[in-house]
C-alpha cells in the first residue's frame, strides 16, 4: 500500500511538472556550453577559440555579454520566437543591466537573428542589428562563408557596443560597483536565521551541561524548563544546496524584450 | 527561580523549531500568490501597452517616408492613419484587463492597425526607390522589431495571466480569494492570433 501510494505521487508530480511547462520543450535549446555553441557543427575549432577569447576579454572590459549560437534547425517556430526563448533561458547579459547579445544562426532555415537584450535596445538598434546582419553576414554566408560572417558580425557587433563609449563605461562601472561590496543584509539574515534554528538545540545542550536536573530527560536552566528527551532524533541531516555548476561560463541573469533583427540569406 | 516548574509546560525545542518553520512557510503557502500575480499581470499588460505605443509612434514617420515615393496609393496610407487614429484615440477603460468588451475592442482596433500596415509594406515592396531609400529601411526594421517585441510582449501577458487565472480558480487560491480577495476577478488574456481569426467566441456562461 505505501509502495504504491508513493508510485503514485512520483507520477502525480511529474504529470503536473509535464502539465506546467508552457509548451517549450528543455531539449529543444542546446545548453549554454560556453559563448559559442555551435551546435550545428558550422566552425572550426580555431576560429571557435578566437572567438571565445574575444568575447570574453570584451566581456570583462565592459560587462556585456554576447554568444553566438549555430543550430540546425528552430523547427516550428520562428527564429524571433526561438532566438527570444534562447536568450531567455540562458539568461544572457548582467541581471541589472539586461545587457546581453545573441547572434543565433539556423543554417538549415538559412535564417539569422541577433536579438539584443532590454540594456542594449537604446545601442544596438533594430535598425543597426538590421544593417550589420545584411550588409556584413548575408553577403558572406552567400558565398558559403559562415566562419568568415560570423567572425566579421561580432567585430561589428562589438564595434557598435564600443562605440558607444560612454554608455560602455557606465555599465562597467556600475557592475563593478555592485559586485563588490558585502551584502551585509544577507549575512544579518542568516545570523538571524542560524540564531533562532540553532538556538533552541543549542540551549537544550547548555541546559543539560549547566541546569538543574528535574528527572530523566527534563532540566531547567535560566528558569526556562527544557525537556531533551524528545529533541534527540530530531536533528536533520544538512541539505546543503549546492552551488551552481562551477567552472565554465553561464548567463548573468539579464533578459530580452524581443529588440534586434532578422535576416535570410 | 524554582518558580512553579509544574506549571510551566516543558519546552520542546522540537515545538519552537515547528512554530518558526510554520511562520516561515505560512507566507509561501499561497496567501500572497494573487496580489503577487496580479501584479505581475499588470506589469506584463503595462509591456503590451508600451510597445503597441512605440508602433504608434513610428507610424507618421513611415508615413512620411512612404508619401514622398508613393503618394499615390492614397487608399492604403489613409488607411493606416485611420487605423492608428482608431487604435490610438480610444480612451482605454482602467477595468479593460477584466472587462471582455472593452479588451475585445482594444484587440479589435490594435489588429485593424497591424493588417493596414501590413498592407502598407507589401504595396511599398513595388517600389525600388523607395525600398532602397535608407530612412525606409531603418524605418522597415524598427517597425519589425516593435512588431516582434508586441509579439514577446503578448506573449509574456498570456502567461501571466495564466497563472493569476489559475491561482484563482485552483485550490488554494480559490480559498484566499473567497477571504480575502474578493474583488479579484479574472483577467481577459490574448488569443493566440487574434489577427486571424474571424470566428466570434461563444461564451458558454461563467459558472458561479
Amino acid at each position: 500500500m505505501y509502495i504504491i501510494s508513493r508510485h503514485l505521487f512520483v507520477v502525480l508530480i511529474l504529470a503536473f511538472s509535464a502539465a506546467a511547462a508552457p509548451g517549450v520543450r528543455a531539449q529543444d535549446i542546446p545548453p549554454l556550453s560556453d559563448r559559442v555553441v555551435d551546435t550545428a557543427g558550422i566552425l572550426p575549432a580555431d576560429v571557435k577559440s578566437r572567438l571565445i577569447v574575444k568575447l570574453a576579454a570584451f566581456e570583462a572590459k565592459s560587462s556585456d555579454q554576447i554568444v553566438v549560437a549555430t543550430i540546425e534547425t528552430t523547427g516550428e517556430w520562428t527564429i524571433e520566437h526561438y532566438a527570444n526563448l534562447m536568450f531567455r533561458r540562458w539568461e544572457l547579459g548582467q541581471a541589472e543591466e539586461n545587457n546581453g547579445v545573441l547572434l543565433l544562426v539556423s543554417v538549415n532555415d538559412r535564417k539569422l537573428r541577433i536579438e539584443v537584450g532590454y540594456g542594449l535596445e537604446g545601442v544596438l538598434t533594430d535598425a543597426l542589428s538590421k544593417l550589420i546582419i545584411n550588409e556584413t553576414i548575408v553577403p558572406e554566408f552567400r558565398a558559403g562563408d559562415f566562419p568568415g560572417g560570423i567572425q566579421k558580425g561580432v567585430n561589428d557587433i562589438i564595434a557598435v557596443l564600443e562605440g558607444d563609449s560612454a554608455g560602455l563605461m557606465d555599465r562597467a562601472e556600475r557592475y563593478k560597483d555592485r559586485r563588490d561590496p558585502t551584502d551585509y543584509f544577507a549575512w544579518g539574515f542568516f545570523a538571524l536565521f542560524f540564531l533562532f534554528f540553532a538556538g533552541t538545540v543549542v540551549f537544550s545542550i547548555l541546559a543539560r551541561i549547566f541546569g538543574k536536573k528535574l528527572g530523566p530527560g527534563r532540566y531547567e536552566w535560566l528558569g526556562v524548563e527544557v525537556s531533551t528527551s524528545g529533541s534527540g532524533s530530531s536533528s536533520s541531516g544538512s541539505s546543503g544546496w549546492s552551488s551552481g555548476s562551477s567552472g565554465g561560463f553561464s548567463g548573468g541573469g539579464g533578459s530580452s524584450g524581443g529588440g534586434g533583427a532578422s535576416g535570410g540569406w | 527561580m524554582t518558580v512553579a516548574t509544574d506549571a510551566l509546560k516543558p519546552v520542546r525545542p522540537g515545538l519552537l523549531i515547528a512554530m518558526f518553520v510554520s511562520l516561515v512557510t505560512l507566507s509561501g503557502c499561497g496567501i500572497n500568490a494573487i496580489p503577487t500575480y496580479e501584479e505581475q499581470a499588470k506589469a506584463a499588460w503595462s509591456q503590451v501597452l508600451n510597445q503597441y505605443q512605440r508602433r504608434a509612434d513610428l507610424i507618421p514617420n513611415l508615413i512620411e517616408t512612404v508619401k514622398g515615393y508613393a503618394a499615390h496609393e492614397k487608399d492604403v496610407l489613409t488607411s493606416v492613419v485611420d487605423a492608428r487614429a482608431k487604435a490610438t484615440s480610444v480612451q482605454i477603460p482602467a477595468d479593460v484587463l477584466t472587462d471582455p468588451k472593452a479588451f475585445e475592442t482594444f484587440q479589435q482596433h490594435q489588429a485593424a492597425l497591424t493588417s493596414a500596415l501590413t498592407r502598407l509594406l507589401a504595396v511599398s515592396e513595388a517600389y525600388p526607390d523607395l525600398k532602397s531609400n535608407q530612412n525606409f529601411l531603418a524605418l522597415q526594421s524598427q517597425l519589425e522589431g516593435t512588431e516582434n517585441r508586441i509579439a514577446v510582449a503578448r506573449r509574456d501577458y498570456i502567461e501571466a495571466v495564466r497563472l493569476y487565472n489559475t491561482e484563482l480558480k485552483t485550490f488554494p487560491g480559490r480559498w484566499w480569494a473567497s477571504w480575502f480577495y474578493t474583488d479579484a476577478k479574472p483577467m481577459q488574456s490574448f488569443t493566440i492570433d487574434a489577427e486571424k481569426r474571424d470566428v466570434p467566441k461563444v461564451d458558454f456562461g461563467k459558472d458561479d
